[in-house]
C-alpha cells in the first residue's frame, strides 16, 4: 500500500513525520437495550434511583446463580451478523479481580471462545476494518468518588457505589489493527454506533457511557511489517477526544522513538482538560485475571435456524441507506448530505418521507440541512410531520423559504406542520396570482428593466427582492426567478 | 428412636399430632443437646413456632398439606433462609441473614416442612470433620470424643441424634456420604443438575450438590422427590428428572448387576472391608449378580479434585471484600480493606484452598493444572462409563475408616484429604451416590456402605439402598454416647 514516489502510506496522516504510519485498533463496549439484565430479571434501565434495580444476583450475594437473558443473546448475536462475523458456539469465562464495582468480585465475560469471531466493516469511504471478535460480558455497578480533589480515587475520602448498572448487558467488539488515522477511527465509531442503533441493539449514547471507546495506537515507519508496542487509551468519551487522543498519542510515540527511546505498554488515561495521555499502568503491574469456564453457566450452542432467523429480521443497515441514498438522488458515492441523512438521528424521517414516494432530492437535502441543525429533534415530533412538510414543498403548497421557517417552528412548538402554516397565515401565492405582481413590478422599475434587459445581470436579484418583497415572502424564490426569466425572453 | 419424617407427616395430616408439638420437641432437644454436641448454629424460635402453627391451621381448616407436613427439618449453614442468618461457619458471614430463600427451602415450605435450625459445618464446607468450624467442632452422637465427619457434620449429628428425622447437606466431596457413614445415617449426594443449587452458598460450584441425611432410605427417598427438579435460577439444574424413589421399597433385586469397586477397597480399615463385603453377599442373597470391578481412573480422583474444587472456591470466594456484607476490617483503602476483612475472616483451611485455587489458575500454570485436572475428570466419567457397561450399580466403602477422634487428622491436612478419596469420584463424575448404614464395627462405630449409580440412576439406587437396609435390620448403628443419651432424655 506504500506509495513508491513519496514513501507515503495513501492513508498516513499528515501530522506524522514523513515515513512513519498509525497501527490502531478499537475496543468499543456497548450497553444492550434489553429490558432485563444479563444474568437477572432486574430492570435495565439508566437513570433510576440509585440501588433500586438490583437483587441477590447482580448484588453478587452468596447463594446466587447467573441465568443467561435470552434477549440479551439474542442482540448479541444480531451485533456479530450485522458486523458480518460467524456466530458460533461459545463459553462464559470468570474474569477474577478485587473492585468494589463488581459485587462478586470476577465479571463474567467471554474470553477465548467468543461468540461472534471474523467479522468486518465497511467505512464510508470504502476501507474495509477487520472485526475481530465481539463478545459478551455484564456491566460492572458505578462508584462516585466523594472528597478530595475533584472526585478523583486518589484523595477521595469515601465512594459511594449504584449497583444499577452491575449485570447490565454489554457487548465488546474488537477491531483488528487496521485503521490508519484518526478520522479512520472516527469513521469507524461513527458507523459502529449507526449499526447498533439501526439494529436497535444500543441507543448509542456515549455521553451516558452506553457506548464506550478504548483505543490501541501504535506507531511504526512505513514499510516495517512487524507491530511495534503498543498503548491502550482509555476515556475516550467523545469522538472529539477519540480523534484529539490518537492524533496526540501517535505524536507522542514518534517523539519517543525519534529521541531514540522505547515506547511501553502501557494502559494510558486521555486527559481532556490538558490535552495529552497519561500513564495508568504498565504491563508489568497488569493484574492475571485467572480467567477459567464459569460453572455456574452452560454453553451456548446456537442452532443455525436460530441464527437464520436472526439474519432475516436485520433491518436495512448504515451502509445500505448510503447506497439506496446515493441511487435515489443519482450520486456514485455519498457526499456530506448524504452521509448526515443516513445519521441514526435523522433517517427514521428520510426513510417515512421517501417511503411517503416525496422526492429524494428534496428530502436529503431538507434532513442534512435543516432538520440536522434542529438536532437533537425532540420527542413527540412525528416521522410523518417531515413527510408531509416535504410534499406541502414538493407540490410548491410552501416556497423553500416558507417550508424552512414551518420547519423550524413545527420542531420547535411539536406541531404538525399544516397546523404552523396556517397559525404562520402562509398561504403559497399560485403562478397566475405570481405573473401578475411581477409585471407590476416590471411596471414599476423601468429603468431597472431596461438595464437589466441590456445585460446588467446583477439586476436579477433586485428585482427578486422586489418581488419577496411585494409578497411579503410568500413567493417561491426559484419559480419567480424562472418567471423573470420568461418575461425577459419575451420582449 | 426418633419417628420418621413419613411418619410425622402422616400424624400431623390427620390431625393426630400437632406441627407445633414436633417442632417444639425438635427445639427443646436443641437446647439440651447443643451444649455437648454443638450439631447447630442457630435457631429462630419464633419463626419455627410460627411456621409449624401455620400447617396446623391448615390441617384444621381441612386443607390440603404437603408431604412433609410438620416434619422438623435442619439446614446446613451454607442454604439460605429468609428468617436465619446463614454462616457457613465462618467469622466473615457472622450475622449475615439472607434476603432469599433457596429453591430446595422454598420446595421443603411448600410440601409443609418447618425450619427449626441451621446446622454446623466446616467453614464454606471445606473440611471432612467439621472441626474446620469457626464456632467450634460438632461431635459425633455416638461417640463425643470422636468427630462426625464433615463437612456437613451438623446435618448429620442432627439426625444421628434424632433431633431432627430429615436434614439438607451439601456434597462436594463427600460432604453428606462421608458424615453420614460416620454417624450411621442415610445420607444422598444426587445427580449433579437434579437438586438446584440456587440459594446454597457456593464451595466448588461444578460439584456441589445439595442432598438429604435421613435415619431410614424411606425418608431420603421421600425429600429427594420434594427438593429435585428443574429450577429457572439455576441454569446447571437438569430439566426432566422425575423420579419415583419411595416406590423402590421392596422392589426385587434379580438380576441387577452389582460391582465393588476394587480401587476404593484400597487402604481402608479391615472392618469397613467385612462390611462392605457381607453388604454385597446379602444382595447377592437378594438376588443381585455381584462381582468386583476396576476403575483405575478412580486413583486420580482426589489429585484432580484438589486442583478443581480450591480453584473453583478462590473465584467464589472472592465475594467476601468487607464491602456489602458480612464481616468489615477498615483498612486505609480499600484493597486494605479487602485484606484486612478475608485476613480476619476466613480460617486456615479456608485460606489455604483460596491459595491452591488462586495458584493452580494463574496465568501460566493453568493448562498444568486446571485443565488437566479437567482432562482428568472427563477419564474418571468414561471409567465410569465403562464400568456401567457391564454393571447397572456400584458399591463400595464411603469412608476408610470410621470415625477419628478429634485433632487425629487436623493437623495434617492430607490425612484429613484422603478421608474423602471414595466419594469425590461421584462428584468429578456428576453421578449419584449415598450411605447406607450397615452394620458397626468392634468399637461399636457406625459403617456405611455407598452405593453408586450412573447420571439420573437414583431409582435403582434407591432400590438397591432398600435392599442393604432391609439385610442390615434397619434402625441405625451404634447407639448414642451414654453422656448424649442422659441430655437428650433428662428431665423426662
Ligand atoms: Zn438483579
Amino acid at each position: 500500500m506504500v506509495d513508491s514516489e513519496t514513501n507515503q502510506s495513501p492513508s498516513a496522516p499528515s501530522f506524522l513525520p514523513e515515513g512513519w504510519e498509525i497501527v490502531c485498533g478499537l475496543e468499543v463496549h456497548t450497553e444492550l437495550k434489553t429490558r432485563t439484565k444479563l444474568f437477572c430479571g432486574c430492570l435495565n434501565e439508566f437513570g433510576s434511583y440509585p440501588n433500586t434495580n438490583i437483587c441477590p444476583v447482580c448484588l453478587g450475594l452468596p447463594g446466587a446463580l447467573p441465568v443467561l437473558n435470552g434477549e440479551a443473546l439474542e442482540i448479541a448475536a444480531r451485533i456479530g451478523l450485522a458486523l458480518n462475523a460467524t456466530v458460533q458456539a461459545s463459553i462464559f469465562h470468570r474474569k477474577n479481580y478485587f473492585y468494589p464495582d463488581m459485587p462478586k468480585d470476577f465479571q463474567i465475560s467471554q474470553y477465548d471462545i467468543p461468540l461472534n469471531a471474523d467479522g468486518y466493516l465497511i467505512l464510508p469511504s470504502g476501507v474495509r476494518i477487520g472485526i475481530v471478535r465481539a463478545h459478551m460480558e455484564e456491566d460492572t455497578g458505578k462508584i462516585t468518588h466523594l472528597g478530595g480533589s475533584s472526585g478523583r480515587i486518589h484523595g477521595a475520602e469515601r465512594a459511594l457505589i449504584d449497583y444499577n448498572r452491575s449485570g447490565v448487558p454489554l457487548v465488546e467488539i474488537v477491531s483488528a489493527p487496521d485503521i490508519a488515522s484518526p478520522d479512520e477511527a472516527r469513521q469507524y465509531v461513527t458507523e459502529l454506533r449507526a449499526i447498533l442503533i439501526a439494529i436497535g441493539a444500543s441507543d448509542g449514547k456515549m455521553e451516558e457511557g452506553s457506548l464506550r471507546v478504548d483505543a490501541n495506537v501504535s506507531v511504526r515507519p512505513i514499510g516495517e511489517s512487524e507491530f511495534r508496542t503498543r498503548c491502550e487509551i482509555k476515556n475516550l468519551n467523545s469522538l472529539r477526544s477519540l480523534v484529539r487522543a490518537i492524533t496526540y498519542e501517535a505524536q507522542r510515540q514518534v517523539e519517543v522513538y525519534t529521541a531514540a527511546g522505547e515506547v511501553l505498554q502501557q494502559t494510558r488515561h486521555w486527559d481532556e482538560d490538558r490535552s495529552i495521555t497519561v500513564a495508568l499502568r504498565t504491563k508489568e503491574e497488569a493484574e492475571d485475571y485467572r480467567y477459567f469456564p464459569e460453572p455456574d453457566l452452560v454453553p451456548l450452542e446456537p442452532t443455525e435456524s436460530w441464527i437464520g432467523g436472526l439474519r432475516e429480521s436485520l433491518p436495512e443497515l448504515p451502509r445500505q441507506r448510503r447506497l439506496r441514498l446515493c441511487d435515489l438522488v443519482g450520486l456514485d458515492s455519498a457526499n456530506d448530505q448524504i452521509e448526515t441523512a443516513i445519521l441514526p438521528e435523522l433517517y427514521g424521517f428520510v426513510d417515512a418521507a421517501l417511503n411517503a414516494g416525496v422526492d429524494p432530492k428534496l428530502v436529503v437535502a431538507r434532513a442534512s440541512n435543516e432538520l440536522a441543525s434542529l438536532l437533537p429533534i425532540p420527542d413527540g415530533y412525528e416521522l410523518e410531520w417531515f413527510s408531509d412538510l416535504c410534499r406541502m414543498e414538493m407540490e410548491r403548497k410552501l416556497s423553500s423559504t416558507q417550508a424552512k421557517a414551518v420547519l423550524q417552528e413545527s420542531v420547535k412548538s411539536l406541531t404538525p406542520p399544516a397546523v404552523v402554516r396556517d397559525r404562520l397565515g402562509i398561504t403559497q401565492l399560485d403562478d397566475d396570482e405570481l405573473m401578475i405582481q411581477i409585471k407590476s413590478i416590471v411596471e414599476e422599475n423601468s429603468d431597472e428593466w431596461t438595464r437589466l434587459k441590456a445585460g446588467e445581470m446583477q439586476l436579477k436579484g433586485f428585482f427578486i427582492g422586489q418581488i419577496m418583497k411585494k409578497t411579503g415572502g410568500k413567493a417561491d424564490g426559484k419559480i419567480a426567478a424562472k418567471m423573470l426569466a420568461v418575461l425577459l425572453s419575451e420582449d | 428412636m426418633g419417628k420418621s419424617a413419613s411418619e410425622i407427616a402422616e400424624l400431623v395430616a390427620s390431625g393426630r399430632r400437632s406441627a407445633v408439638e414436633f417442632a417444639e420437641e425438635a427445639l427443646d432437644a436443641i437446647e439440651r443437646s447443643n451444649g455437648i454436641l454443638n450439631a447447630f448454629l442457630s435457631v429462630n424460635r419464633d419463626l419455627t413456632l410460627e411456621a409449624a402453627g401455620r400447617i396446623d391451621a391448615m390441617v384444621a381448616a381441612g386443607e390440603k398439606v404437603g408431604r412433609l407436613a410438620g416434619v422438623p427439618v435442619a439446614l446446613k449453614d451454607n442454604m439460605c433462609q429468609i428468617g436465619f442468618d446463614t454462616t457457613c461457619a465462618s467469622k466473615i458471614l457472622n450475622g449475615w441473614s439472607p434476603p432469599y430463600s433457596a429453591t430446595v427451602v422454598q420446595k421443603m415450605i411448600a410440601e409443609g416442612a418447618v425450619t427449626v435450625g441451621k446446622t454446623n459445618l466446616d467453614e464454606f464446607a471445606m473440611g471432612s470433620s467439621t472441626e474446620n468450624s469457626a464456632f467450634g467442632p460438632t461431635r459425633n452422637p455416638i461417640d463425643l470424643e470422636r468427630v462426625p465427619g464433615g463437612s456437613s457434620g451438623g446435618s448429620a449429628a442432627a439426625v444421628a441424634a434424632s433431633i431432627v428425622p430429615l436434614a439438607l447437606g451439601s456434597d462436594t466431596g463427600g460432604s453428606i456420604r462421608q458424615p453420614a457413614s460416620l454417624t450411621g445415617v442415610v445420607g444422598v449426594k444426587p445427580t449433579y443438575g437434579v437438586v438446584s443449587r440456587y440459594g446454597l452458598v457456593a464451595f466448588a460450584s461444578s460439584l456441589d450438590q445439595i442432598g438429604p441425611f435421613s435415619r431410614t432410605v424411606g425418608d431420603s427417598a421421600l425429600a429427594l422427590e420434594v427438593i429435585s427438579g428443574w429450577d429457572n435460577m439455576d441454569s446447571t439444574s437438569y430439566d426432566g428428572a422425575k423420579f419415583s424413589l419411595v416406590s423402590q421399597q421392596g422392589v426385587p433385586m434379580d438380576g441387577v448387576r452389582i460391582g465393588i469397586v476394587k480401587e476404593f477397597m484400597d487402604g481402608c480399615d479391615e472392618e469397613v472391608l467385612a462390611a462392605v463385603r457381607a453388604a454385597a453377599e446379602q444382595l447377592s442373597k437378594a438376588g443381585a449378580k455381584v462381582d468386583e470391578v476396576s476403575i483405575p481412573e478412580t486413583k486420580l480422583g482426589l489429585s484432580a479434585y484438589y486442583i478443581i474444587a480450591p480453584a473453583e472456591a478462590s473465584s467464589n470466594l472472592a465475594r467476601f471484600d468487607g464491602v456489602r456484607f458480612g464481616l468489615r476490617v477498615e483498612g486505609s483503602d480499600i484493597a486494605e480493606t479487602n485484606v484486612k476483612t478475608r485476613t480476619a475472616g476466613f480460617g486456615d483451611e479456608v485460606k489455604r484452598r483460596i491459595m491452591l485455587g488462586t495458584y493452580a489458575l494463574s496465568s501460566g500454570y493453568y493448562d498444568a493444572y486446571y485443565g488437566k485436572a479437567q482432562q482428568v475428570k472427563t477419564m474418571i466419567k468414561r471409567g465410569f462409563e465403562r464400568a456401567y457397561r457391564d454393571f447397572d450399580a456400584l458399591i463400595s466403602p464411603v469412608s476408610p475408616t470410621t470415625a477419628f477422634r478429634f485433632g487425629e487428622r487436623a493437623s495434617n491436612p492430607l490425612a484429613m484429604y484422603l478421608s474423602d478419596v471414595c466419594t469425590i469420584p461421584s462428584n468429578l463424575a456428576g453421578h449419584p451416590a449415598m450411605s447406607v448404614p450397615f452394620s458397626a464395627d468392634s468399637s461399636g462405630l457406625p459403617i456405611g456402605i455407598q452405593v453408586l449409580a450412573p447420571a439420573l440412576g437414583e431409582e435403582l439406587m434407591f432400590r438397591i439402598a432398600f435392599s442393604i437396609e432391609r439385610s442390615s435390620g434397619g434402625g441405625g448403628f451404634g447407639s448414642l454416647d451414654p453422656a448424649l443419651e442422659e441430655v437428650m432424655t433428662g428431665g423426662r
